[in-house]
């Protein structure tokens, strides 16, 4: 059940939003599509579930071409699209039903169906209630639904959690890293603590093209190269910086603004400098009195690539 | 044809979820029992046990209902975005057009046979030609099958019902009227091709109770332009660039 892109590229008039783009997914990964807004995640996305055809390129899902098959391509995939459209005038139960039809569910299975993701997106209080009389959450959940209800090998969320509250995130997210376990999940977000928190792997587009591609971890170590500190060094004396950049290791000392003692320090690619700035503070008798190693975060990895 | 029945069911059940199919048929049936027996050139009037006065009457109101019926049917998915949610779904564009297409028709068949008291009465009042009661309402079938059509195309190509509406309405009101105009002031081929065009004269020459294969062949190719156009620009999305 892998979905290999390959070379896809969307035009609209002159601007390309998908620019030859190429990846593969393999069955059980949940990928997250990571990138400012507008950078082609929902494009991509469109093309994957056949909503648009690609300009160039081919994609496969199970080796079936969207350019050759569409029915068997969209059996098998579930899509929840941005903003959640579902239709208003329609009870639970009813749209449920509508397109457990449509997917091709068998008469008999579509009451277990709707029975199971009732249970399973937690709708069993409101399931007789009209789409439009339910909160945002609960529509989510009936888009999530929806998209589930034919059992299908993918599923493809995008922006799943906008404009839901905290606490509806965090479950949207479990039930995502639940359905993780046994189907191949792709989503996209603009959100990177959302990405990081349920994807196995994370797929940075920007400007139509994929810009890195990796699990957090290896994204973060990609751009760790430099060792980056803070610390606060107390007393406070005009030598201190110029020393600091004295030691061989470090490459960059800056003051950190409103904090007197505060440093920010960056050390050069390859070396540590913790432990000469801590004989550089007992040489010179001044007071270690923080250090702290920072951790170069997905959002910094994001802001590199993307700006 | 299932999934095309499925997309029927939905809008048939929306159609009377929302009171619209209420509101068609109660309109549909005041106007046209007002004109028929009690306004105007009424059947009493004419004092001819026939059902040409309202036949006459429907092919002016279907002109104008139709339209309101059709105008959200795409537009609408278009603006909510739930053509997307259908299109990605196993089901074909065409399938989801003719679905919609058979909605509107069965909701104006239904408005229909709600008039077949007035043939009842009629019959009960003299000697009334079946053959032409027949032919009239086989027309207005035939009439509003292309209206629908038209309906669904303009639909199509906006997001905005009321752009959707008027657009059904400019392009329909040639079929309707302005064909005919020009047919009658112009001489020769052009004059003989525009009548050809004039929903009218096929409706009439239906409504007599005479089953011409040009007349088929007429409302046919309206009703599969109409939809094959619809179909064409619900599927730009796929070829716009």
């Amino acid at each position: 059940m892998s979905i290999i892109v390959e070379n896809l590229t969307k035009k609209y008039g002159e601007q390309k939003a998908v620019n030859d783009i190429s990846f593969k997914i393999e069955t059980g990964e949940v990928v997250g599509f990571l990138g400012p807004n507008g950078a082609g995640k929902s494009t991509t996305m469109k093309m994957i579930t056949c909503f648009m055809a690609p300009s160039i390129g081919n994609i496969t899902v199970d080796d079936i071409s969207v350019n050759e098959n569409q029915s068997l391509i969209k059996k098998k995939i579930g899509y929840l699209p941005e903003n959640n459209p579902l239709y208003f005038d329609m009870s639970i139960v009813d749209y449920l039903r509508f397109t457990a039809e449509i997917q091709g569910v068998s008469k008999s299975d579509i009451p277990g169906r709707i029975g199971e993701m009732i249970e399973l997106c937690g709708l069993a209080r409101e399931k007789h209630k009209n789409i439009n009389e339910l909160s945002k959450g609960f529509r989510q959940r009936v888009g999530l639904a929806q998209a589930m209800i034919h059992d299908p090998e993918v599923l493809i969320l995008d922006e799943p959690t906008t404009g839901l509250d905290p606490n509806q995130i965090v479950e949207i997210r479990k039930l995502i890293k639940e359905l993780g376990k046994q189907k191949t999940v792709i989503l996209s977000s603009h959100i990177l603590s959302e990405v990081e928190a349920t994807c196995d792997r994370i797929l940075i587009i920007n400007r139509g093209r994929i810009v890195a591609d990796g699990t957090s971890e290896t994204l973060r170590s990609q751009a760790d190269g430099q060792e980056s500190l803070t610390v606060h060094i107390a007393p406070l004396n005009e030598d201190l910086e110029k020393s600091l950049l004295g030691l061989g290791s470090v490459e960059k000392v800056s003051a950190i603004e409103d904090k007197p003692g505060f440093y920010s320090i960056q050390s050069k690619p390859n070396m540590e400098s913790r432990k000469a700035i801590f004989d550089l503070c007992v040489k010179k008798k001044w007071y270690l009195l923080e250090m702290t190693g920072i951790e170069t975060r997905l959002e910094d990895v994001f802001r590199d690539l993307t700006n | 044809m299932k999934k095309t029945w499925i997309i029927t069911k939905r809008e048939l059940a929306s159609f009377f979820d929302s009171l619209t199919a209420y509101v068609m048929v109660v309109l549909f049936l005041g106007l046209s029992g007002i004109f028929t027996w009690l306004v105007g050139s009424n059947i009493f009037v004419n004092n001819q046990a026939n059902m040409g006065v309202f036949f006459g009457i429907a092919f002016w109101s279907l002109f104008f209902f139709i339209p309101a019926l059709t105008m959200k049917m795409v537009a609408e998915e278009n603006r909510l975005g739930t053509i997307e949610l259908l299109t990605t779904k196993d089901i074909t564009d065409g399938q989801i057009i003719r679905g919609k297409f058979f909605a509107c028709l069965i909701l104006i068949l239904i408005s229909l046979i709600c008039t077949l008291p007035y043939y009842i009465t009629i019959s009960q009042l003299g000697n009334i030609d079946d053959g032409a009661v027949i032919g009239g309402y086989v027309g207005l079938l035939f009439l509003s099958g292309s209206y629908v059509a038209i309906g669904l195309f303009a639909s199509s190509i906006t997001t905005n019902q009321i752009v959707a509406f008027l657009v059904a309405l400019f392009i329909g009101i040639f079929f309707h009227l302005l064909f005919d105009v020009m047919g009658t002031s112009t001489l020769g081929i052009l004059g003989s091709f525009f009548n050809y065009l004039s929903m009218r004269v096929h409706f009439d020459s239906i409504s007599r109770g005479v089953v011409d294969s040009r007349d088929l062949v007429y409302f046919g190719s309206i009703i599969t332009m109409g939809l094959y156009l619809a179909e064409l620009m619900l599927s730009k999305r796929n070829w716009q660039s």
